[in-house]
């Protein structure tokens, strides 16, 4: 068989695979299949067994093709979501930090929460952004919602739509306009954010649908940062939560927590320390520990056993790969 | 006079906004928001000008038949997609249950998660293959991935379950990214600084003049 028809093979069975899933999302019947703990185990079990066939195939001197580290890492990162094992999570200090921060706004405190990441990033910063906003809105906190990156808010309707629909919620017949609202992308970058630390609305005269500022009664009397009670950024790279931290904390005294991609979060932790950010939620698994924390499990806590899969099977290979380089060097000394 | 008004703009603008932060008052805070209001129209145009600068590369990428041209066709069409199904929106073309929206959440959401998530397998690959313990050096790089790995996961506490309180792989982990990590960010950091401000200053004063272009 020609590469080409390989090629064109693996795509197929690819576009067959998610045509089945999506059939099974929206119809239903895949909602709530799952292996039982005992066929999970076995799966753990026949992953671990491959992994260390593996191990003796490269000390035997045998390297694995790339290939078969890119099967197990899909295999590991799909299988997890059908398996039904929990997992004890910790709560990190810089989780639990941001939950204290927002647990101690009284009622009606105004939160700007910032929009700054695109849908690559959506996975982890996603659940963040739900768990946040429902936690935010089950207390009564007033959100103002924006966003540095042009996809920003239309992250921000698809988290809103999921927290509007917790029956709590809508319980409590939130208003838009009056309990949040959702004033769109403003181009501009750190530029925004040190205009809205002067004048809040020359930088949105209009909420993200076109209503005008004056009749939006939530923002009333927010001329600028300091009508503000908390800030929230979900970011992830330029503009975002350093920028935030820069203009906004630094200059205007924003007190504020942040949300970042896995990758982005060592660079936020000198902030962290350094006292000027309230808590930081790091990537997947900053979200499912807040998601944890305020009680409200979502898609964050269900990807973790994804997320365990992944990290395990890339520090696996990465002994393996040792093995072999040592095992090597030795042969040529040798 | 194309070399000297930029650079008289640029010195003007970058006195003021120095000026500005250590005197908010009259005239530096208005002159501060007049700046602010001219850099997001500027950056407002370089969105059209990023846009249509797209569409000419991928228009003479289909006409002179390069390598690939098929996806230049791929980004033609989808930009022109979006662009219709927005305007015949109206104003609302965003709001949820709008095509856009649609296209919005079922097509390029998934897409773009796509073309992250296939970093995974890259960076699985790319370990496996260079990720050596070949100095000390590289070695810690290694142990401290190992642990920040471990431990950032819940299988990392179970591992190490048997361990006291404080002592497991997260406490672990957290110790890294708190001291030696946010040591090293922060030697970064105050580099990266000293080396704008250094480069911020020849701009302003006009000794750096590559970013006007040539002659």
């Amino acid at each position: 068989m020609s590469t080409r028809m390989k090629e064109l093979l693996t795509v197929a069975v690819i576009a067959v695979v998610s045509v089945i899933l999506y059939l099974g999302k929206v119809q239903g019947w895949m909602t709530g299949f799952s292996f039982s703990p005992t066929v999970s185990y076995i799966v753990i079990a026949i992953i671990t067994l491959a992994l260390l066939y593996i191990l003796y195939r490269t000390i035997q001197g045998k390297l694995v093709d790339r290939r078969t580290v890119f099967v197990f890492v899909a295999v590991g990162v799909s299988l997890p979501f059908f398996m039904s094992i929990s997992q004890k999570m910790p709560i990190s200090p810089e989780v639990q930090q941001l939950y204290e921060a927002v647990a101690e706004l009284p009622p009606g405190s105004k939160v700007l929460v910032s929009f700054d990441y695109d849908p690559p990033s959506a996975p982890e910063l996603q659940p963040m952004a739900q768990a946040f906003l429902q936690y935010a809105m089950r207390h009564d906190l007033k959100l103002i919602i924006m966003g540095l990156w042009p996809q920003g808010p239309q992250q921000a309707n698809m988290a809103l739509e999921v927290a509007l629909a917790d029956p709590e919620i809508v319980a409590k017949n939130l208003e838009y306009g009056v309990d949040y609202v959702n004033m769109g992308f403003q181009v501009g970058n750190e530029f925004v954010i040190q205009r809205m630390g002067s004048d809040f609305k020359s930088m949105f005269p209009t909420d993200y649908s076109g209503h005008p500022y004056e009749e939006l009664p939530l923002l009333k009397n927010i001329r600028n940062f300091s009508n503000i009670d908390f800030s929230f950024n979900l970011s992830a790279g330029y503009p975002g939560t350093q920028e935030w931290v820069q203009v906004a904390v630094d200059r205007y005294g924003l007190k504020m927590g942040a949300g970042n991609t896995a990758v982005q979060a060592p660079m936020i932790y000198p902030f962290l320390n350094a006292g000027q950010l309230n808590g930081l939620l790091g990537g997947m698994n900053g979200a499912a520990e807040f998601e944890r924390t305020v009680g409200l499990l979502g898609k964050g806590t269900r990807f973790m056993l994804s997320q365990s899969f992944a990290h395990v099977i890339v520090i696996a290979f990465i002994l393996i790969g040792n093995v072999a380089f040592f095992l090597g060097d030795r042969k040529k000394n040798q | 006079m194309r070399r000297e008004v930029p650079l008289f703009i640029t010195l003007i603008v970058g006195v003021v906004f120095v000026l500005q932060y250590f005197i908010p008052h009259y005239p530096f805070n208005r002159m501060n928001g007049w700046f602010s209001d001219w850099f997001s129209i500027v950056a407002a145009f370089a969105i059209w000008l990023g846009a249509l600068n797209l569409l000419k590369i991928s228009f003479m990428k289909i006409i002179n038949r390069k390598s690939d041209w098929f996806y230049a066709l791929v980004i033609i069409l989808s930009f022109g997609l979006m662009v219709t199904v927005g305007f015949a929106g109206g104003e609302a073309y965003r709001e949820p249950g709008t095509v856009f929206s649609w296209l919005y959440d079922h097509v390029y959401t998934p897409l773009s998660a796509t073309m992250f998530a296939i970093l995974a397998f890259f960076v699985a690959s790319a370990s496996y293959r260079a990720f050596r313990a070949r100095n000390l050096e590289a070695s810690l790089l290694l142990g401290a991935a190992f642990f920040v790995m471990l431990g950032r996961v819940p299988i990392g506490d179970w591992l190490t379950s048997f361990l006291p309180e404080g002592y497991r792989l997260p406490q672990l982990a957290t110790w890294i990214m708190n001291f030696p990590q946010t040591a090293g960010q922060r030697a970064i950091m105050i580099g990266i600084a000293l080396g704008l401000v250094s480069t911020s200053l020849r701009i302003i004063l006009g000794i750096e003049r590559s970013h006007l272009g040539s002659e």
